[in-house]
């Protein structure tokens, strides 16, 4: 094996795996773990920076782990969306320090989930793949028990991983089926075998639900809102965003590539599924009152949306879908920091403790107003543009009557995003919550998804970046 | 800079300015400089498009400007104009700057409210001269959602419940746009191969009839819900009823205009086949629309809900003029969107400009107005008969180019339909004059009424604005009706064969 050539195509394992060796260095080196907090954010940023200048493309061990240019620009996206993970964190982290409990673990488990997630993303056969999605989860459990002395942040950790490890299982056998049927687990070496061979369709599927269970796709979406609310908000943020992100990115792959010549069987499954997640998580999030169940339902609906992107198979669908993530990144990350911050601030999460924010925080509700419009995909934020795209590659296809279910959808999601609007801006309260200052992490971790989520879809390159690198890679 | 382009980077830098104002004073005084330099733009917009067409200029569109967006999906920054888009603009301009002053005594959140007026208004303008599909349903949505802050925030009522209703009703008429809008795009291909949402592009292509009728009501419910197309108007008076003065003068004067106009310059004219095909099922709903609102109209006691009802008969005339397919009949729709736009946008600004006196919307607590607020009744006298058609105001031109251009249909059920709608002419007469004699004349009901404040300067500027803008057209039609047909001509080249 060519050395430096292994260096260029796995720098940003091997800088992130060397972050998290230096974390556990300071952690034993250092008292002041006030300054792991610092050094953490900071090698993290510079690790970020990195990613944008010049990772190579290539395959390594084998086939087992490829890279392209469109994998390394997700792995990117992915990147800044736990920066901004990492700023918003940074306040309760700190108010940890105070109560004398644990902190460099935090960065240490979130970093090794990322590293896992990296490899997922990366694998060209299932070996690989297994390893990372079982890295990127078995840290997540740690991480929503991080609240160490409450009670429904243990309950969350004992029910994502029990269900985790179900649905793993699922896959693992699934993975069985496939090579039993076929005699190989690459991805490239699988996809002549792809045919509607009954062994093969079932391993498929089973397969599948690993992946539907990390995108919180109806019927396996039920850990989603426990979770979430049990899980500390920085974590629940990095599930919903980061690890679904990844998830989608990796199904989307898998689907357009090895899967291609079963396209009929999965259009039907993802279809159903689709409309399904769209109804249920829309429905449910109707009642919530908990900004973080809220939260939770939402982003099921928008996995629905996600994967509707997916049926056209096509470079539009495939570049809708990369697109729509980055764009849902940002706005949730957007939503996610104001409830993050007012929770450190006060302690509250609900919604109607919101009433009257408008006229003692605006800034922050001007943002939060933004985030929700963009998850509901109104112009001129990024969010529409995004779920635009997504409704043209499946109309590309001809499914128009599922476009006419998704846009009721949309309209039953403006109204649960339009109450969070009316409680800030609307409501009058006669004790708001005061106003108050966030210190500058948490500025810059608020600044960062407004920015995107103003300029991402105005701002046409973007697209048009994804798209080119979607077209190279589907060559 | 494109003076098409100017007219929407204008308000966009108001709202920008806006931001960094303190207190109430400065932001209205900034909102009405920067609406005033848009008004002055569009009448400089006017003179340009009468400079060009006066020294033989026959392009159909005028001042283009396309610019690409997303190159891989052909979607284009593209506006154009032609003399029906003018008219529309100057519409807009006129009713946004009047609105500013109509909401000059705003005082919470002045900054915000202007800010959310003013981008409702920059949606309108946007919309009326893009070509580009998918730059119009930008602007489209940019205008609609405004509506649902600037309700919940400074109206009066069951403002929460109106504000909720009508966002998401308009929002889901515009999600049933997008399924139309993706149709038509997909099934359009360009001398290049690609698909377009280009409009003029799309004009000249020919779609399938089974596609057509797919979509039609697709397109044409979407814009419909926001033309209050009967049953899909009941967000209409409740959302009016509880908006301030300014947001129901811009959302009835201007913005359920970009309904039927979307309705015709989209759904009709794209989709041309269908539309014939449908026009008896849609001619008997807008026929409803026509005399429903002005029956439930009679019975109302709410001066506003009085005028939103009102609203949604004359809206309703839009659409079914639009039914008729006679060019008569089209320049009637065009003509009577424009005097309708200046004169509910006028009632608004009057009723605003009552109930800010008596806070008191029922026409029976109030009586004999016209001895204390002599200005401010006479000219609601004057709208009251514009609105039912009087001569020599503007709503005479349009309805008699309506109902001129139905009778040219010599279909039975459109003759039918037309007689009923013409009745409603007459009903239309029973509740303004109906209110003119309960609120105006008689003797003063309500002691407390007496010393009611004078009109203020700036009452006299929507006042002036509006009225000179009613007379004018009712008094000079001639220009703007052949404007419109010149602009007509390539639409009924569609609808003749």
């Amino acid at each position: 094996m060519d050395l430096s050539n292994f260096f260029s195509i796995m720098r940003g394992e091997i800088v992130l795996a060397a972050i998290i060796l230096i974390l556990l260095l300071a952690e034993i080196a250092t008292k002041d773990k006030e300054k792991v907090i610092h050094l953490a954010i900071g090698l993290f940023l510079v690790h970020t920076v990195l990613g944008f200048f010049g990772v190579g493309e290539g395959v390594l061990f084998g086939g087992m782990f490829k890279t392209s240019s469109l994998v390394n620009m997700f792995k990117n996206i992915l990147n800044v969306g736990v920066m901004i993970v990492l700023f918003q964190s940074a306040e309760w982290v700190k108010s940890k320090l105070k109560k004398n409990e644990r902190v460099t673990e935090f960065y240490i488990l979130l970093f090794s989930s990322l590293l896992g997630m990296y490899y997922m993303i990366s694998a060209g056969d299932f070996l690989m793949f297994y390893i990372g999605i079982e890295m990127a989860s078995l840290p997540v459990a740690g991480l929503a028990a991080f609240d160490l002395y409450q009670k429904r942040s243990a309950e969350a950790a004992l029910k994502y991983i029990f269900l985790a490890a179900i649905t793993s299982g699922i896959s693992l056998l699934g993975i069985s089926f496939l090579y039993s049927a076929s005699g190989t687990i690459f991805f490239d070496e699988l996809k002549p075998f792809m045919t509607n061979d009954s062994l093969i369709t079932l391993g498929f599927l089973f397969f599948l639900v690993g992946l539907l269970f990390k995108i919180s796709i109806v019927p396996f979406h039920l850990w989603t809102a426990d979770v979430y609310e049990g899980a500390p908000i920085g974590v629940t943020s990095y599930l919903s965003v980061i690890s679904k992100g990844a998830s989608a990115f990796i199904l989307v792959i898998i689907l357009f590539t090895m899967a291609r010549p079963i396209m009929e069987l999965w259009r039907e499954v993802i279809y159903m599924l689709s409309i399904l997640t769209m109804f249920i998580g829309n429905i449910f999030a109707l009642r919530q009152k908990n900004m973080k169940r809220f939260l939770a339902f939402s982003s099921i609906a928008q996995a629905g949306f996600i994967i509707l992107g997916m049926l056209s198979g096509s470079q539009l669908g495939m570049s809708a879908v990369v697109f729509f993530l980055a764009t849902y990144i940002f706005s949730n990350l957007g939503a996610f920091g104001v409830v993050y911050a007012i929770a450190n601030q006060t302690g509250k999460e609900e919604m109607d403790d919101y009433n009257g924010f408008y006229r003692t925080n605006p800034l922050l509700s001007v943002l939060m107003m933004l985030a929700l419009f963009s998850l509901a995909g109104i112009p001129p934020v990024a969010g529409f543009f995004g779920k635009f795209f997504l409704f043209m590659s499946a109309a590309s296809v001809g499914y128009y009557w599922l476009i006419f279910f998704a846009v009721i959808n949309v309209t039953i999601s403006l109204y649960y995003y339009l109450l969070v609007v009316r409680a800030m801006f609307v409501r009058k309260n006669d004790n708001p919550i005061p106003a108050f200052k966030s210190d500058l992490y948490m500025k810059i971790g608020l600044i960062l998804p407004a920015v995107g989520i103003l300029l991402l879809g105005l701002y046409s390159p973007v697209y048009e970046h994804i798209n080119e690198l979607v077209g190279m890679f589907l060559k | 800079m494109n003076i098409l382009t100017l007219l929407v980077v204008i308000p966009a830098l108001t709202i920008l300015g806006l931001i960094f104002t303190k207190g109430y004073k400065q932001a209205r005084l900034l909102s009405a400089v920067g609406m005033g330099l848009q008004f002055v733009a569009t009448l400089y917009l006017v003179y340009m498009y009468f400079q060009a067409r006066g020294a033989g200029n026959t392009d159909e569109f005028l001042f283009e400007q396309n610019l690409v967006w997303f190159k891989s999906l052909n979607i284009h920054y593209h506006v154009a104009i032609d003399g029906i888009g003018v008219l529309m603009m100057l519409l807009t301009s006129i009713i946004t700057f009047a609105g500013v002053f109509a909401s000059w005594e705003v005082m919470d959140l002045a900054k915000e409210f202007y800010i959310f007026l003013i981008m409702l208004a920059m949606g309108v303008f946007g919309f009326f001269i893009a070509q580009d599909l998918f730059t119009m349903f930008v602007f489209y949505e940019i205008a609609v959602i405004p509506m649902y802050v600037l309700i919940g925030i400074w109206g009066t009522g069951p403002k929460e419940y109106s504000a909720m209703k009508l966002t998401l009703m308009l929002m889901g008429g515009s999600a049933l746009l997008m399924v139309a809008l993706l149709g038509i795009y997909f099934n359009s291909e360009t001398a290049a191969g690609l698909h377009t949402f280009d409009m003029q592009e799309l004009s000249k292509m020919h779609f399938p009839f089974a596609i057509q009728k797919f979509f039609f009501p697709f397109a044409f419910v979407g814009f419909g819900v926001l033309g209050a197309l009967f049953p899909f108007h009941t967000w209409s008076p409740d959302g009016h009823a509880s908006a301030p003065t300014a947001v129901s003068m811009l959302h009835a004067g201007v913005l359920m205009k970009l309904g039927s106009y979307g309705a015709f310059r989209v759904a009709m004219y794209l989709m041309p086949e269908a539309a014939v095909y449908f026009a008896d099922f849609f001619l008997i709903l807008t026929g409803f629309s026509v005399i429903y609102g002005a029956f439930v109209a009679v019975r109302k006691t709410d001066l506003k809900f009085i005028n939103a009802y009102s609203s949604v008969s004359h809206v309703g005339l839009i659409l079914f003029a639009l039914m008729m397919f006679t060019k008569t009949a089209f320049t009637g729709a065009i003509l009577q969107m424009i005097s309708h736009g200046l004169m509910t946008a006028m009632f608004f600004g009057l009723i605003g400009m009552i109930y800010g006196r008596t806070h008191t919307r029922e026409i029976h607590k109030m009586g004999g107005l016209m001895k204390i607020l002599p200005v401010i009744s006479a000219t609601y006298v004057i709208a009251g008969l514009a609105s039912l058609g009087l001569p020599g105001l503007s709503g005479f031109v349009a309805e008699m180019n309506i109902f001129v251009g139905a009778w040219e249909n010599p279909n039975l059920l459109n003759r039918v339909f037309s007689v009923i709608a013409i009745s409603a002419i007459v009903v239309t007469a029973v509740y303004i004059l109906r209110v003119v004699g309960v609120l105006l004349m008689g003797p003063l009901k309500n002691p407390e009424h007496a010393n009611l404040p004078k009109v203020k300067w700036f009452e006299r500027v929507v006042i002036i604005l509006l009225m000179g803008s009613i007379v004018g057209m009712g008094t000079m039609p001639l220009w703007i009706t052949d404007t419109i047909r010149e602009g007509l001509v390539p639409i009924m080249e569609k609808f003749v064969h």
